[in-house]
């Protein structure tokens, strides 16, 4: 999964899709996830961070993450490949 | 390196033109206790999901709601409405506070007895009482508030076999400015029917008429409809005095003031909304006061308010059973509570509130219950923080009606405590378990 290219991502967590116009509020954890995808790195490289970084444990993250990638995809904001 | 706070990862659309009443960045507060017991402490304890009642907010609401109307009015009484929440342990605050007791079947007449309440102050209102029900209340000296000519005729006719002289009331149906109009119960004001019947009661001999009663209906917004009650309730009792020179004793203006719940569809909270109980006794304390009543000899006003006294006084806690996302993105959150023991979730958008610490971030959120019905919405969207599977929840005022109305359904209905003055919890009804149930079923032999 792929960020599309033209998104624009804020120190703030405010994100705006030029392909739509559709902006979108983030969160710390969700600001950062996006930012690494961003920058192409793979959902297990993502985790690891994050497990590495944060106080959460291995479920719980995996699970967190599946959803917060379907939202993602409901808000298409995904390229296809 | 010491890790960081976890938060999960959350994305929000915004949607242009539709502010959000809130603003964003909202932080929702939370609820860690109550009445000084911890939430986790209470859940480990008895259990989830647990009804809650505080001992002390009924009675601080209580005293509110007295004030209100003695500090306007000579003479007041307040009868609690069973129907409400007959919990005998919440029947009981209500009467050691001096309340007398609403009653609106057998079932709730006797429970009122034998929670020590004088028959001369039970007041027994309804379209449902038997020929045995009158009896006993004609009897023990109640004040009987006739439905319908039936129920009256069957009062006449009672006294060729009972001695003791009936105390009746009749309930009035009218016109008060508002909509619905309640009137299947009582006798109708504007088309004379009340003012029949008044003189059915008066001319038969056989009965005593102590008073006039009227209930609007519930959770009524506008306390001017209240005042429009009154006057007419007056109007009858003047009539009254004129023609058979008999002065009634009360005016019972009944139920149906608004909790600080906010109804569904409503914009603005209820507890910024509603008319307070000085609006209300405003309103009614005026119109008697103000009408041809003779003010040396006011009529005692009596009032029968349920679900304004009780509704804050019980919250109910519940815990996250999953997190889900819906179809559209929609978070959908299901909790281990759903409408059929939070009926009242139909009428109002019950405030939710987690108990622990969450970021700032909240998402629009469908809370759901456990049945497996599409009509189980317990808030239909709610800006709510992110909380994980058994985390716990706190529904707030749902001491009205819920636990009256309750209906069993796959599972057990929880126990409910009362936490009293000092803050000790005590079990005020048991939870059901599968023995509950199956010891009321039978089984046909041949199928055993
Ligand atoms: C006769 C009567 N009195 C009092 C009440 C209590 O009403 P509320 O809870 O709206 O105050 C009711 C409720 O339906 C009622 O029918």
């Amino acid at each position: 999964m792929k960020i599309k290219e033209s998104i624009a991502i804020s120190e703030s967590g405010f994100m705006f899709d030029p392909s739509t116009g559709d902006s979108f509020s983030l969160n710390q954890t969700g600001k950062e996830i996006l930012a690494f995808l961003k920058s192409g790195k793979s959902e297990e490289e993502i985790k690891e961070i994050m497990i590495e970084k944060y106080e959460i444990d291995n479920f719980t993250l995996e699970h967190n993450f599946y959803d917060f990638m379907e939202m993602l995809k409901t808000f298409n904001v995904l390229t296809a490949e | 390196m010491e890790k960081l706070k976890y938060e999960r990862p959350v994305i929000n659309k915004i949607n242009a033109g539709v502010t959000d009443k809130f603003g964003m960045g909202h932080k929702i507060p939370i609820i860690q206790e109550l009445e000084g017991n911890k939430i986790s402490d209470l859940t480990n304890k008895y259990g989830s999901p647990l009804f809650v009642i505080s001992e002390k907010k009924i009675r601080d609401k209580y005293n509110t709601a007295k004030q209100a109307f003695t500090t306007r009015y000579p003479k007041v009484q307040f009868a609690w409405s069973y129907k409400t929440n007959y919990l005998n342990a919440v029947c009981k605050v209500f009467h050691s506070e001096g309340s007398w007791a609403e009653v609106v079947s057998g079932f709730e007449y006797d429970k009122a007895i034998e929670n020590g309440v004088d028959g001369k102050n039970i007041i027994f209102n309804g379209p449902d009482k038997s020929i045995a029900d009158l009896t006993k209340a004609i009897k023990n000296g109640s004040y009987i508030h006739i439905d319908h000519f039936d129920e009256l005729f069957d009062i006449i006719k009672l006294t060729e076999t009972v001695s003791e002289k009936p105390k009746v009331a009749i309930r009035v149906n009218m016109d008060t400015g508002i909509y619905p109009k309640w009137d299947r119960f009582g006798f109708n004001y504007e088309n004379g029917e009340a003012w029949n019947a008044l003189n059915r009661i008066m001319l038969s001999g056989k009965l005593e008429l102590v008073g006039l009663h009227t209930h609007i209906g519930t959770y009524i917004m506008a306390p001017e409809a209240y005042g429009v009650a009154a006057s007419k309730l007056a109007d009858l009792a003047i009539n009254v005095d004129k023609k058979f020179n008999h002065k009634i004793k009360y005016i019972d203006m009944g139920g149906g003031f608004a909790s600080d719940n906010t109804l569904k569809g409503a914009y603005l909270p209820g507890k910024d909304t509603c008319p307070s109980f000085d609006d209300y006794a405003d309103s009614i304390t005026n119109a008697l006061i103000n009408s041809n009543l003779d003010t040396q000899n006011l009529p005692t006003l009596i009032l029968e308010t349920g679900r304004a006294l009780i509704d804050d006084a019980g919250d109910v806690i519940a815990t996250v059973l999953a997190n889900k996302r819906l179809a559209d993105g929609r978070r959908s959150t299901i909790i281990d509570i759903g409408v059929n023991m939070l009926f009242t979730s139909f009428w109002y958008d019950h405030e939710i509130y987690p108990t622990k610490q969450t970021g700032s971030h909240s998402e629009d959120t469908t809370i759901f219950g456990p049945l497996c019905m599409n009509i189980d919405v317990v808030r239909s969207a709610i800006k709510f923080p992110l909380i994980q599977k058994n985390d716990n929840v706190v529904i707030k005022r749902v001491g009205a009606y819920n636990m009256t109305q309750w209906m069993q359904f796959i599972t057990m209905r929880p126990k409910i405590i009362l936490i009293d003055t000092k803050g000790e919890s005590h079990i005020i009804r048991e939870n059901e378990t599968g023995q509950t149930l199956t010891a009321m079923e039978k089984t046909p032999t041949h199928l055993t």
